[in-house]
């Protein structure tokens, strides 16, 4: 099946979603997922960050879908024209989905564990604007402990259900779960019941933001801090493949090994992740392929980085004369002559990949 | 004229909620036609032939919806009575089912065979516990007469009928969370596709629909659809229940021949007899609150300058410009003394009570702006809030799981395009809007 997502075609199996076959081109055309999560089944459809224009259904019936649609869950059909980065409304949806989520969202990032690998800090550091136009009071919680080794920080929950999901498929006797409706839905136990079983902890990783923490590791340290390296070990309950988060020589976190997408590959028992910190319990293979997303990744803010077309866009279209709102005739400013700005902003419709350039050059270039 | 009665041609009469006098008055024949005499498919062409539309609110072709089913070999199928009614403003279904509960039951046997359905279910709003002992007791009624259970009239054709009652929940009206709750989970809607006409109830292929679809099947079983394709206008056929309320002189269920003139229904005797003495119409949300609200002058006139009916296109004429839905009929009328921004906020206090929570813009967006509405309301709004309230619904509606969010930003988005100036009104002078009681009385349009 053939499939075309930001004008990059690609050949792909039948009951692939677009999602998949963006995330095979690349990170650049890849939409944004909160709530997907691919080892979980069911996982997908919820947060509406992934919405994309599907400007043509398929070859056979090439009728553009009317609304957006999540490209999660949403499959592709042959000769589909999928447009994701190079589509305005798609980009203007994505700004207000951000705007939703940070809506109860306090922004704790200086204190919160999940700072540096929080999937909404990224996706409203790609994807979002500067200020948000909420002025009403936010819902507040609690902390709550599920259980020895967790806790739950309510506030900063986006309500993705992913670990509900991973509750509900890789633990036995599942106590956690929703309650009430609306934006008074929490994440929750069965009357205040701990999560305790040999798997709880996988929780903590699957959670896109810092709602669910590990007690052993809490208000340790920054992600940026530390060393990650692969190890095993032998363990009778999981897989034993971690991923261990060194200080200095000390073993402050354990965590399972995630993907590019930042989904873990295997799952790990709470053995592995709590008690096991001393580097002798382990078979340490080296160093972790840091992803690109990470902050720990070499320059992540800094040169060189690639930028989704529509952040130029948006600097574009932020960008103002300065004469526009003061009188500087007395400064003799120069502006920049407006072909050559032209120039740096492809219009939407370009292909993506050759649209990309970084804000950096785009300054230096200046 | 003698009015086409198909729904409450007996409602009137003493007893009619049981099981004799409603069989001596016509009951259950069009089950002995339907299983001694035609086929499933049969039925099937018939209710296609009907035109008949689903009366629920999406108002989709029912004869085109169970054509739709899968029939994969050995799988079971279902059909389910959405009777949760729970759209505020709409109060039709509890007043047929309380009233007649065997047509219902007659409209889901006819319907089950149809479908070749063996179990089917009838999902009663929780709040309704009178009405699922009624169905109950119509249910044991019919089986002991034999229209139900084992064998039905000697033709080899099984069913059993259940009743639900809901999880006291406006979202679990919704089709698929309907399921949801019906399976015994919390009612959050899945998304589509699948339909549940491929993966329903217990992943099998289902039918949804409403009590009023439903029980329009036994009159199109034994008077043929044709004969109901002849009632109504164009592709609105036959009749339908409106639930008339509001500052109407006589509110209260209705059966109308679909492409009766909108200014006939309000102010003819015969129906809602008028706007009570000495007031006039302001405003009408014409099919349930979840639809665009009207200033009664566009209610009564499409955008040409026509009558407007009460049909599915005639109301719907010139799209959310100029026009509204039928929805689930939920006819709300409101007179001069109602103050547009409070209904609003009200409305919008509901939707936000009932998102499900499970995707962010309706999650968040619904508490966004019941929230802003609230201040507007209350005197502390500013004049970019209407605006805002604009973009939040651009941006929840079509972005969703469920179309809970587009009931959520409609009745937003139509009351402030048709009357910006009473939300101004309301931030200029707060003092004033404030007072209870108060209403905007600039550019109002009264009829
Ligand atoms: C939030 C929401 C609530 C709904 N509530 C009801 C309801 O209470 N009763 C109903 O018949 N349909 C309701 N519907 C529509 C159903 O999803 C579905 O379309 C309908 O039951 C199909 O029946 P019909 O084709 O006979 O209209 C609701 C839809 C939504 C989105
Ligand atoms: S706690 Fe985390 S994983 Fe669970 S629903 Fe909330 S954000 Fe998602
Ligand atoms: S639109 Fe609202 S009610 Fe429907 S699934 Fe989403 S959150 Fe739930
Ligand atoms: S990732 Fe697709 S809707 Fe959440």
């Amino acid at each position: 099946m053939k499939v075309t997502i930001d004008n990059i075609t690609i050949e792909v199996e039948p009951g692939t979603t677009i999602l998949q076959a963006a995330r095979k081109i690349g990170p650049e055309v890849a939409p944004p997922a909160m709530c997907y999560y691919e080892p979980l089944k069911a996982s997908g459809g919820k947060c509406r960050a992934c919405l994309v224009k599907v400007t043509a259904g398929s070859e056979k019936d090439p009728r553009p879908m009317p609304k957006l649609v999540p490209s999660c869950i949403t499959q592709v059909q042959d000769g589909m024209i999928v447009e994701n980065t190079i589509n305005e409304q798609v980009l203007e949806t994505r700004k207000g989905i951000v705007e939703f989520l940070l809506l109860n969202h306090p922004l704790d990032c200086p204190i919160c564990d999940q700072a540096g690998e929080c999937h909404l800090q990224d996706f409203s550091f790609q994807h979002g604007v500067q200020q948000t136009r909420y002025e009403e009071e936010r819902r507040t919680f609690e902390k709550q402990d599920l259980g020895p080794n967790i806790q739950l920080h309510m506030t900063r929950c986006i309500l993705c259900y992913r670990c509900v999901f991973t509750a509900d498929q890789i633990t036995g006797k599942r106590v956690h779960g929703v309650l009430n409706r609306g934006d008074h839905a929490e994440i929750s136990t069965y009357i205040e019941k701990a999560i305790d079983n040999d798997f709880s902890g996988n929780v903590i990783d699957v959670c896109p933001v810092g709602a669910l923490t590990d007690k052993t590791y809490r208000f340790k340290n920054r992600v940026w801090f530390t060393k990650p390296v692969d190890a095993h070990c032998d363990c009778e309950k999981c897989s034993g493949k971690v991923t261990l988060w060194y200080r200095g020589d000390e073993v402050i976190r354990v965590t399972a090994r995630k993907n590019q997408w930042g989904e873990v590959l295997d799952f790990i028992c709470n053995t592995c992740r709590f008690e096991r910190k001393n580097t002798a319990d382990w078979t340490i293979e080296g160093p972790t392929k840091v992803a690109r997303h990470s902050v720990i990744s070499a320059n992540k803010y800094g040169a060189n980085k690639i930028v989704p077309e529509f952040a130029r866009r948006l600097a574009a279209s932020q960008y103002k004369d300065v004469h526009e709102e003061r009188d500087t005739s007395q400064l003799d400013i120069k502006q920049l002559p407006e072909e050559r700005f032209k120039a740096l902003i492809p219009p939407a419709g370009e292909s993506a990949v050759a649209g990309i350039r970084s804000i950096q050059n785009w300054a230096e270039d200046k | 004229m003698s009015l086409p009665k198909i729904l409450t041609a007996h409602t009137h009469l003493p007893g009619i909620e049981t099981f004799d006098v409603y069989r001596k008055n016509g009951g259950y024949t069009a089950v002995e036609k339907a299983i001694q005499t035609m086929t499933p498919d049969e039925v099937v062409e018939e209710v296609k032939k009907s035109g008949v539309r689903g009366r629920g609110g999406a108002g989709f072709p029912m004869g085109m919806k169970w054509s739709f089913l899968a029939k994969p070999e050995g799988v079971p199928r279902y059909l389910v009575c959405n009777a949760d009614e729970s759209e505020p403003g709409t109060f039709k279904d509890h007043w047929l089912m309380k009233t007649i509960p065997h047509l219902l039951i007659e409209g889901m046997i006819v319907s089950s065979y149809a479908l070749g359905a063996n179990a089917s279910y009838i999902y009663v709003r929780g709040e309704l516990m009178y009405v699922v002992r009624i169905l109950e007791k119509a249910i044991a009624e019919a089986k002991a007469a034999g229209f139900l259970g084992k064998n039905i009239l000697g033709s080899g054709y099984d069913l059993e009928l259940y009743v639900q009652p809901g999880g006291g929940a406006y979202i679990c009206g919704e089709e698929t969370a309907l399921l949801e709750s019906l399976e015994g989970k919390r009612g959050n809607p899945r998304n589509k596709p699948p339909f549940p006409a491929v993966k329903g109830l217990y992943q099998c292929p289902t039918v949804v629909n409403n009590v009023e679809s439903i029980s329009t099947t036994s009159w199109i079983v034994n008077n043929g659809g044709d004969a109901y394709a002849a009632i109504g206008i164009g592709r609105s056929t036959g009749t339908k229940l409106i639930s008339a309320s509001g500052h109407l002189k006589k509110p209260g269920v209705y059966e109308i021949p679909l492409g009766l003139p909108v200014q006939e229904f309000i102010y003819s005797d015969e129906w809602c007899g008028g706007i009570r003495d000495g007031h006039h119409l302001k405003a009408v949300v014409a099919g349930g609150s979840s639809v665009p609200i009207l200033p009664a002058a566009m209610l009564l006139k499409t955008a040409n300058g026509e009558d407007r009916l009460m049909s599915y296109e005639s109301l719907a004429d010139g799209g959310f410009a100029t026009g509204t839905m039928m929805g689930s009929g939920g006819f709300i009328a409101m007179d001069e003394t109602t103050c547009i921004v409070r209904n609003t906020w009200n409305f919008s206090r509901f939707y936000h009570h009932e998102s499900c929570g499970q995707c962010s813009p309706c999650r968040e967006g619904t508490g966004w702006m019941e929230k802003v509405l609230h201040r507007i309301e209350h005197g502390h709004g500013s004049m970019h809030d209407i605006d805002l309230l604009v973009d939040v619904a651009k941006k929840i509606e079509g972005n969703t799981i469920c179309p809970l969010g587009d009931a959520a930003a409609w009745p937003i988005a139509s009351a402030i395009r048709h009357f910006r100036d009473e939300f101004e009104w309301h931030i200029t002078n707060p003092q004033e809007a404030t007072r209870p009681g108060a209403v905007f009385k600039g550019h109002m349009e009264l009829v």
